[in-house]
């Protein structure tokens, strides 16, 4: 322990004697620790953000998309011919028990009148379950229920975005607003998700009963249709297995022969996030990698610089063996001294990486997530570099011959 | 009984790429606890080659040395060390201080090495820089302090372990006549009234005068070994021992 305590003092005083040395020689770690952090923030804010949207979009999602039917020898493409039915939907959560909620829709754009204001949103004639599929919640009011669907009463719930652009201050709640002409009372206001992975609004929607949005809105070219049915699985496991059972049970329904195509198709769109999140991995493995060799970089740097202090001080070290330093204590006065020099410069490197990364959050609008892990990781490495590049000059010292060493000039 | 320090045919050979060179030739010699020897010689007599086996720096090509019977043969690097440490202190030339770094410091050095507390260190090096006539001087570093009083520091630095032997190679080799000889009363002082054993090399003949046995080292071999005659303005009694 004393000799610890003794070595940092020595440390401590041989670096303050050339300071100029000791800071530009801390500089390589302070850049390659700060990158370090700033790109492990940059690569997992990215991540978080990606994991917040597929939250967002609710988890173990199928979408069962109508379409591609042929008429005529004409093809048409995914969704623009409705070939499913509310009644599919129900079928699906019939009969395949790994289903836990699904939700129809039928959507289409239309203008909402409230009233000197007007707005254009996507109307999604739904069912109430889409709430818990997709993970909406109300910011106020209430969802409507199954008698507003059995009833197609005519009630609606509103994003955020519509909310603000034709109430202003005033709370929705019971105002009747109309869509094309016919009017709905508002239930209920939902809370606000922001953007979609592709930078949509997704608070700029009005969500009704499914056979209002067929009676009243949307119906009258394909009657009893819907667009789309959103299925959730009960886990994620059961993807795969619920995705064929749907493609099973629907080709049947539809009476599909062995030899004809789908006139559906299905999609897991969890899949497609967790790939997207996979990349961002990926990424941020990058990022952190090619900040890493401008931390090893700056570990040579040290080393070429611990080399020269070896090499100057050959007299000290020589003074020192001859009084009776054993190879271990020279070894660890200089490892101490490299040490000291990555764990400064990497605590430097983590408050100039961490203030780095907010501002360039600031500017760029970046995504940026600290977490103590990476801070103590990137810390650690600075001091694994430290001992590392300051071991070759260390036992060089150790070794000295101390008879060489006292003659050295 | 055996001797303080024994040398037995001591060989050194440097190799030096094709050449051979013989430092040392059979040297035989033994010491007393208690003496105060005096080396000189020629430069490339060998006698800071012997020098240096004594300190146990070196191994010799052939031979035996042994200080107190130990034998440094077979020893490790550190084992050296220690015994360095422990047993031995050294007065160089050139002073050999710690720069930017306090009298009290760089007598404490062996102590550090030893392992002894802060608290003892302290002690233990201001008593022998107050031992050298620097009591005060303490914090003054290297470059704040005369060369004699420099030299004093290093005498302090190699006293403070309380080693068996004092070796001592030129240690007025920097300094004037005045300042040589206050540091030779000091050798005296140490040999007499702490009975240190000292081994001393050195060029100058009145240098040589203050030890109470002389050694002239040519060509790798000693050449003359006797007992000196005290110097009459010397301390002691100032008989032939």
């Amino acid at each position: 322990m004393t000799r610890l305590l003794a070595g940092l003092r020595i440390a401590l005083r041989a670096l303050m004697v050339n300071k100029m040395r000791s800071a530009l020689t801390m500089l390589g770690i302070i850049i390659g620790v700060s990158a370090v952090i700033a790109m492990i923030a940059v690569g997992s804010g990215a991540k978080a953000r990606i994991a917040e949207q597929i939250a967002s979009m609710g988890s173990n999602l199928l979408i069962v998309l109508s379409g591609s039917s042929t008429s005529g020898g004409i093809r048409f493409g995914t969704g623009t011919v409705p070939t499913l039915t509310a009644d599919d939907a129900k079928a699906i959560l019939a009969e395949i028990p790994a289903v836990k909620y699904v939700a129809p829709n039928l959507t289409g754009v239309a203008q909402v009148v409230f009233g000197n204001q007007n707005w254009s949103t996507i109307i999604n004639g739904t069912f109430p379950e889409v709430l818990e599929i997709r993970n909406w919640s109300l910011a106020s009011g209430r969802p409507f229920t199954q008698q507003d669907i059995d009833g197609a009463t005519k009630v609606c719930l509103l994003g955020k975005t519509v909310a603000e652009n034709l109430f202003g201050g005033i709370d929705p709640i019971g105002q009747i607003v109309r869509i094309k002409k016919v009017p709905f009372t508002v239930v209920g206001v939902l809370a606000s998700k922001g953007q979609s992975t592709y930078g949509t609004d997704q608070d700029d929607t009005i969500f009704v009963p499914l056979t209002t949005a067929q009676k009243r809105l949307f119906g009258m070219q394909f009657p009893g249709m819907v667009r789309a049915i959103a299925v959730q699985a009960r886990e994620p496991e059961v993807m795969k297995e619920v995705e064929s059972q749907i493609t099973a049970l629907l080709r049947q329904r539809h009476r599909i022969q062995p030899n004809q195509e789908n006139d559906f198709s299905v999609r897991n769109l969890t899949e497609v996030m967790s790939s997207a999140e996979q990349s961002a991995s990926v990424m941020s493995l990058l990022l952190g990698a090619i900040a890493s060799i401008s931390l090893i970089v700056g570990g040579i740097g040290i080393m070429n610089i611990m080399l020269v202090s070896v090499t100057e001080r050959t007299r000290e070290i020589g003074i020192r063996i001859a009084v009776g330093a054993k190879g271990r204590d020279i070894l660890l006065q200089f490892l101490i001294e490299s040490l000291v020099l990555s764990l400064i410069g990497g605590a430097m490197g983590i408050g100039i990486g961490i203030a780095g990364t907010l501002i360039l959050s600031t500017f760029t609008q970046w995504p940026t997530l600290f977490s103590i892990q990476a801070v103590l990781l990137a810390f650690l490495f600075s001091g694994s570099v430290g001992v590392f590049f300051g071991f070759y000059p260390a036992r060089k010292a150790s070794l000295l011959n101390p008879i060489e060493a006292l003659r050295y000039e | 009984m055996e001797s303080f320090i024994q040398v037995r045919d001591l060989v050194k050979v440097y190799s030096l790429g094709e050449v051979e060179v013989q430092a040392l030739r059979s040297v035989s010699l033994t010491v007393e606890r208690g003496e105060f020897v005096a080396i000189m010689g020629a430069s490339g007599s060998g006698k800071s080659t012997f020098m240096n086996i004594l300190g146990f720096l070196d191994h010799p090509t052939s031979g035996q040395y042994l200080l107190e019977g130990i034998n440094g043969k077979n020893l490790s690097r550190d084992e050296l060390a220690e015994i360095r440490n422990r047993k031995i202190g050294f007065v160089f030339q050139g002073f050999n201080l710690l720069s930017r770094t306090s009298a009290l410091e760089n007598v404490e050095l062996p102590l550090v090495y030893a392992g002894a507390s802060a608290s003892k260190r302290k002690e233990m090096s201001g008593k022998a820089l107050s031992e050298v006539g620097l009591k005060g001087r303490e914090h003054h570093h290297p470059n704040q302090l005369s060369g004699g009083e420099q030299q004093r520091v290093a005498i302090a630095r190699a006293l403070v372990n309380q080693p068996s032997i004092l070796l001592a190679d030129e240690p007025t080799g920097n300094l004037d006549s005045k300042t040589s000889e206050e540091i030779m009363r000091i050798f005296q002082r140490l040999n007499q009234d702490l009975g240190i054993t000292i081994i001393m090399i050195t060029h100058e003949l009145d240098i040589a005068s203050f030890g109470k046995r002389n050694i002239i080292f040519r060509d790798g071999k000693i050449v003359d070994d006797h007992v000196n005659f005290v110097r009459s303005d010397a301390v002691g009694e100032g008989v032939k021992r």
